[in-house]
């Protein structure tokens, strides 16, 4: 059940990340600003047709490969140390600290888990960019204009009156890029990271009980991906 | 402000884009040397003049990795033939049945004075073009029916069809992968083995089938009702109805949807890896394990970027001209 907390934890992270940065590039793909808007272009149309799996191994090379090993760790903020290890952040009442040839103490992220949520987040952020960018443009331009004949800034336009219509067409596929995030999460077996399949892929060598470890994959899947829908479905029918 | 946001924003392009040629260009190794590799900040593109045949054709026999390269080619240009649409007739199914027996001819061999190639010693590029080339050919059939029963007015057919469609999109490709590799031979019997790649083929053309059958149900459902009812009014029956009224109509509104999921299951072939298929990806991998290139795995997959996107992009450019019409 190591895996299933594990799935839990990068899926959870990731579907919070990604829809951060997945808004804010969708919002730069509408933006006034055409150097930002081709930058934002460019960043989706590659992200959206590399597959994912290129890009996960592609993280996991560069952490660790370019990363220096952790006696030479990078510190880029006090107490923060970037190693090909894993990245260490300072807890309170714990600092990582050199011990040997790796920290201890802080809060440790593998390179595994880093490469995966990066991966993860940078893949499915492109795709919710276009859903917000379709969301936005869907909007009425009378709506626009109307705010800004009231005297509403850009930004207060876009939050208050744009947005709240836009978010009724954004949600529905929203919910379906957060299925694919959970479902893609299981890619962490080829990078080794130990997540449910990885775990139950283990289960299945050490014992040879196949269906029984495929069956619980497919179980705990199709679960997550049910109550996402649900939980979607709801948000969705309050906005209504 | 948003002059002020420019200039920021130039300026730090500006950097990343120094930094990268750099490395990428200026400080980079291009001959295969992996001690000049070693010695030099740059990238090391030396590692993938050094094993690109390896890369495009895996374990395929050296001296006849024109033979992959020729099929490669001829599949590409089916590909770009069946993209336009004054070749969308039927000839084109023959003309595809034509080019894949020749590619067949290709990579097997053993007629025609070419040696014998078992298909445990196919890789690189053209098993990622294969796998998604049947997956689509076979899926595609398959989607229509599935797609058709979801629509069906017996509900068993139906509660099959939304079954299968519902329980293979709800998981990942990985547990179908795996599953096709683990159980699969489990419920044949004693002696009877099926070949790896088929497992794999038949698991990626399942997978395939469920999500063209949602986008040909768009299609389907795009169809007004009263094309339904004339049809039924001139008196033909449910197959002559679904084949000459009904299919081509709603199939015509399905491609550019079409193609973008094709574009998806073009990128998923890539999940083979883990089930351990020589493909592109999985011979870069193995390259890397050589102890005389270990450590340039950024290199090496910036290229693997580099192929999928070449393919992605243009599929990608193509849907989006469909799409303006």
């Amino acid at each position: 059940m190591v895996g299933l907390a594990n799935t839990f934890k990068v899926s959870l992270a990731g579907i919070v990340l990604t829809t951060v940065l997945g808004a804010a590039i969708g919002l730069f793909l509408v933006s006034a600003n055409r150097l930002l808007k081709a930058v934002s272009r460019a960043y989706v149309e590659f992200m959206r047709n590399v597959p994912l799996l290129v890009q996960l191994f592609f993280w996991y090379a560069l952490i660790t490969e370019t990363l220096p090993p952790p006696p030479q760790a990078l510190q880029p903020l006090p107490g923060v140390f970037l190693s090909n290890r894993g990245i260490f952040f300072p807890l309170p009442g714990s600092a990582p600290v050199l011990e040997g040839f790796n920290f201890s103490g802080g809060l440790a992220i593998t390179p595994e888990f880093a490469a995966l949520l990066v991966g993860l987040v940078t893949y499915t952020a492109a795709f919710i960019a276009e859903i917000v960018r379709a969301g936005v443009l869907s909007v009425s331009r009378g709506q626009r204009e109307a705010a800004y004949a009231l005297g509403l800034t850009r930004a207060l336009a876009m939050r208050y009156v744009v947005l709240p219509q836009a978010l009724r067409v954004i949600v529905p596929p929203l919910t379906s890029q957060y299925l694919n995030l959970t479902k893609n999460s299981s890619l962490a077996v080829a990078i080794g990271y130990p997540d449910l399949v990885s775990i139950a892929n283990t289960i299945i060598n050490q014992t040879g009980q196949a269906i029984e470890g495929i069956a619980i994959i497919m179980a705990v899947y199709l679960t997550i991906s049910l109550s996402i829908s649900v939980f979607m479905n709801w948000y969705n029918a309050r906005l209504k | 402000m948003n002059r002020l946001l420019s200039a920021v924003l130039g300026v730090v392009i500006a950097f990343l884009a120094w930094r990268f040629i750099d490395w990428a260009l200026l400080q980079a190794v291009w001959q295969p040397d992996s001690k000049a590799c070693r010695a030099a900040q740059g990238a090391c593109w030396g590692f993938i003049a050094e094993k690109h045949r390896f890369i495009l054709f895996g374990t395929y026999p050296y001296e006849q990795h024109w033979r992959p390269a020729l099929a490669s080619i001829a599949l590409v240009l089916l590909w770009a033939l069946s993209a336009w649409r004054m070749f969308w007739r039927w000839w084109l199914v023959l003309l595809w049945l034509a080019g894949l027996s020749v590619i067949g001819i290709l990579m097997w061999g053993g007629v025609l004075g070419l040696p014998y190639v078992e298909n445990q010693r196919w890789g690189g590029l053209i098993l990622t073009l294969l796998l998604s080339t049947f997956g689509i050919a076979l899926a595609f059939p398959l989607s229509i029916l599935l797609a058709l029963g979801r629509r069906s007015d017996m509900p068993v057919i139906q509660a099959l069809c939304v079954g299968f469609i519902e329980l293979v999109r709800g998981v990942p490709l990985i547990s179908i992968l795996f599953m096709a590799s683990v159980m699969l031979p489990l419920f044949l019997p004693a002696g009877v083995s099926i070949d790896k790649l088929l497992r794999a083929q038949i698991a990626l053309i399942l997978f395939a089938a469920a999500y063209l059958a949602e986008v040909v149900r768009g299609g389907l459902q795009a169809i007004p009702k009263e094309q339904y009812e004339a049809a039924d009014a001139v008196g033909l029956t449910y197959w002559q109805k679904t084949g000459t009224v009904i299919l081509p109509q709603a199939l015509r509104i399905a491609v550019p949807p079409l193609v973008n999921t094709i574009i998806g299951f073009f990128k998923d072939t890539s999940l083979v890896v883990i089930i351990g298929l020589f493909d592109l990806l999985q011979t870069i991998k193995v390259s890397l394990q050589d102890p005389a290139w270990s450590g340039y795995g950024v290199e090496a997959y910036l290229f693997a970027a580099l192929v999928y996107f070449a393919f992605c992009f243009a599929m990608s450019l193509y849907s989006r001209r469909l799409e303006r019409r």
